[in-house]
């Protein structure tokens, strides 16, 4: 254990397509105990099983390890930096034999890399969970369509790989501010009693998981909320005491903000209930949480609190559920919004002759309300530029493909002026609608693996 | 009284799960927190959002940040991976509120941030 001195936990990516070049600085200059990758989204283990079906060859991993690995890697072994990261997807045995090509490329030997499994139970998900979240249907009902299930792993099985002296973690789905959590629960000794101390220190990794959304990402609101050198965000680091309060901050040198706004608003970010914030490992209570100034871009994050566990875990399903078609055309200048109307008409007319079986059409005027819909104020003046987005929910390929195709037909049978892309880009995507269960957590037993450079 | 849009006395964010949006909005001080946690009920929240959020509203409080957090049920096109819109996650959904009308008592004008008549 690690006594009273603070940990120093950094975070070197929010999501699969995160930014690279920070996490190597970061990883470079932070001084940091541990640095943890967060690379999923909710559809992210669907479409890795999609992707696999299609071509055997994809591994199965977070596509950019090799980059991230390169960007972090060198500096994190110099400065004796563990690294946490969900980037093992639906193979983490496969990321973790990379990791281990990676180090022996770079001539470390001896190092131990764990590989946390058990979160897949595409298998048996249908005999294990009861009903569909979002529709109180049961889980059954989902047989035909589903192409994966994932289950929300806590984190005993990345403290137990700490424990046996992995340097380098690299697990499937595990609950994001887990990756967080687990280095906490290790360094400190914290057991799974430990409510109090699990609920700050789940709440800091909530923090800490969105990368720079703390850091003045997601932020800016210019005249309202400005932020220095916004093309230079430095990723945050906590710097976390034995009792799981924390300073958050960030890299020194970089651009970017922490203050009270940023940390509050990532606070409740995807937060439903801020009482009853539910992870694996304990339910979190923000209810009661302190964020002070100490110092510049320095926040200090306590009393936030833990409630017990729930009997629990969440899981995941993703589902085929079909296809969606889109593509759009543009229109400029004097009189551009009432071409970009006629135009609508014309496709909609279009569509009928051409039979589209859709579920769902949908054509925005990108300018004018395409994002808001149907909330967008009406007294609006008329854009200088508009787009035409055209977009169609379908069962089958055929039907999606339809959308691009009447699309195109308004290059020289449309309207005047009409701006048009060359269609090279792919128009036509499967849809993975994802739902949620919930599994009793006796009947999950997640494993760990070992590999060594 | 006056009337000020909301983004003189709040920030906000949103986050999604599912089909759900949540909208933070979180107000720049304790005293801008009044007239905020006062007015915009989960009633007004839902209405100013008709037509996109098609499903229940749900208001948490946490006063200790002086943060409201709007659970929007149905409110973004069936879920992130089914939406036709082009902002499926509904990233830019918090925006909406900076617009709405808030009555504040002339006394909190000097504590309204980025207000034009500070400004003159």
């Amino acid at each position: 254990m690690r006594g009273t001195m603070a940990l120093r936990i950094g975070c070197g990516s929010a999501w699969w397509g995160d930014r690279i070049s920070p996490a190597k600085m970061l990883a470079e200059k932070g001084n940091l105990d541990y640095l943890c990758f967060e690379t999923m989204a909710e559809a992210t283990i669907s479409a890795a099983q999609v992707k696999k079906r299609a071509d055997p060859s994809f591994p199965g991993y977070d596509t950019w390890l090799d980059d991230r690995l390169e960007a972090a890697l060198p500096a994190c072994l110099k400065n004796k930096t563990k690294i946490i990261s969900n980037q093992g997807w639906i193979n983490p045995d496969g990321a973790a034999e990379r990791v281990v090509y990676w180090l022996r490329k770079l001539g470390k030997k001896g190092i131990t890399v764990a590989s946390v499994n058990g979160s897949l139970i595409s298998d048996r998900v249908l005999a294990i969970t009861d009903r569909v979240t979002e529709t109180g249907k049961p889980t059954s009902t989902l047989a035909e369509s589903l192409v994966s299930a994932e289950v929300y792993l806590g984190a005993k099985p990345i403290v137990e790989s700490l424990h046996a002296g992995a340097e380098i973690v690299i697990t499937g789905r595990v609950a994001d501010p887990t990756l967080f959590a687990a280095p906490m629960m290790f360094e400190f000794g914290w057991d799974e009693s430990d409510i109090e101390r699990l609920g700050q220190g789940y709440g800091i990794g909530h923090l800490l998981e969105c990368g720079a959304q703390v850091t003045g990402g997601y932020f800016i609101d210019p005249g309202f909320k400005d932020v220095k050198n916004p093309w230079d965000l430095g990723l945050p680091i906590a710097e976390v005491e034995s009792d799981g309060s924390a300073i958050i901050t960030k890299l020194e040198g970089t651009g970017g903000v922490v203050d009270e706004r940023t940390v509050k608003e990532q606070l409740l970010y995807e937060v439903h209930d801020p009482s009853n914030y539910i992870t694996p490992d304990v339910v979190v209570d923000f209810s009661q949480v302190d964020i002070e100034s100490a110092g510049e871009n320095r926040i200090r994050v306590s009393n936030i609190r833990g409630k017990p566990k729930t009997d629990s875990l969440k899981v995941s399903l993703g589902c085929k559920e079909g296809y969606i078609g889109e593509d759009m055309f543009f229109y400029a200048g004097e009189g551009a919004l009432n071409r970009a109307k006629i135009a609508k008409k014309i496709l909609e007319e279009r569509f009928k002759i051409v039979e589209l079986k859709a579920e769902e059409i949908r054509i925005d005027l990108l300018g004018l309300n395409a994002i808001h819909g149907a909330m967008t104020p009406a007294e609006i003046d008329a854009p200088y530029e508009v787009a035409v987005r055209v977009a169609a929910r379908t069962k089958t390929r055929d039907e999606a493909l339809k959308v691009g195709r009447e699309v195109d037909g308004m290059a020289v049978s449309g309207v005047g002026m009409t701006g048009k892309r060359v269609p090279h880009q792919e128009r036509v995507r499967e849809i993975i609608g994802v739902y949620s269960s919930l599994v009793n957590r006796e009947v999950i037993s997640p494993s760990v693996n070992f590999f060594k450079s | 009284m006056i009337a000020v849009k909301l983004k003189h006395l709040a920030h906000c964010r949103s986050g999604d799960k599912g089909n759900t949006s949540n909208i933070a909005v979180i107000a720049y001080s304790p005293e801008l927190f009044g007239p905020l946690k006062d007015q915009l009920t989960a009633e007004k929240f839902k209405d100013w959002y008709r037509g996109v959020v098609n499903g229940d509203v749900t208001r948490y409080m946490v006063e200790k940040i002086s943060a409201l957090n709007f659970v929007c049920e149905n409110a973004l096109g069936g879920g992130v991976s089914r939406s036709l819109c082009l902002d499926n996650y509904g990233k830019s959904l918090s925006s909406r509120i900076l617009s709405y009308p808030i009555e504040v008592d002339t006394s909190l004008i000097s504590s309204l941030i980025n207000y034009p008549s500070q400004t003159k």
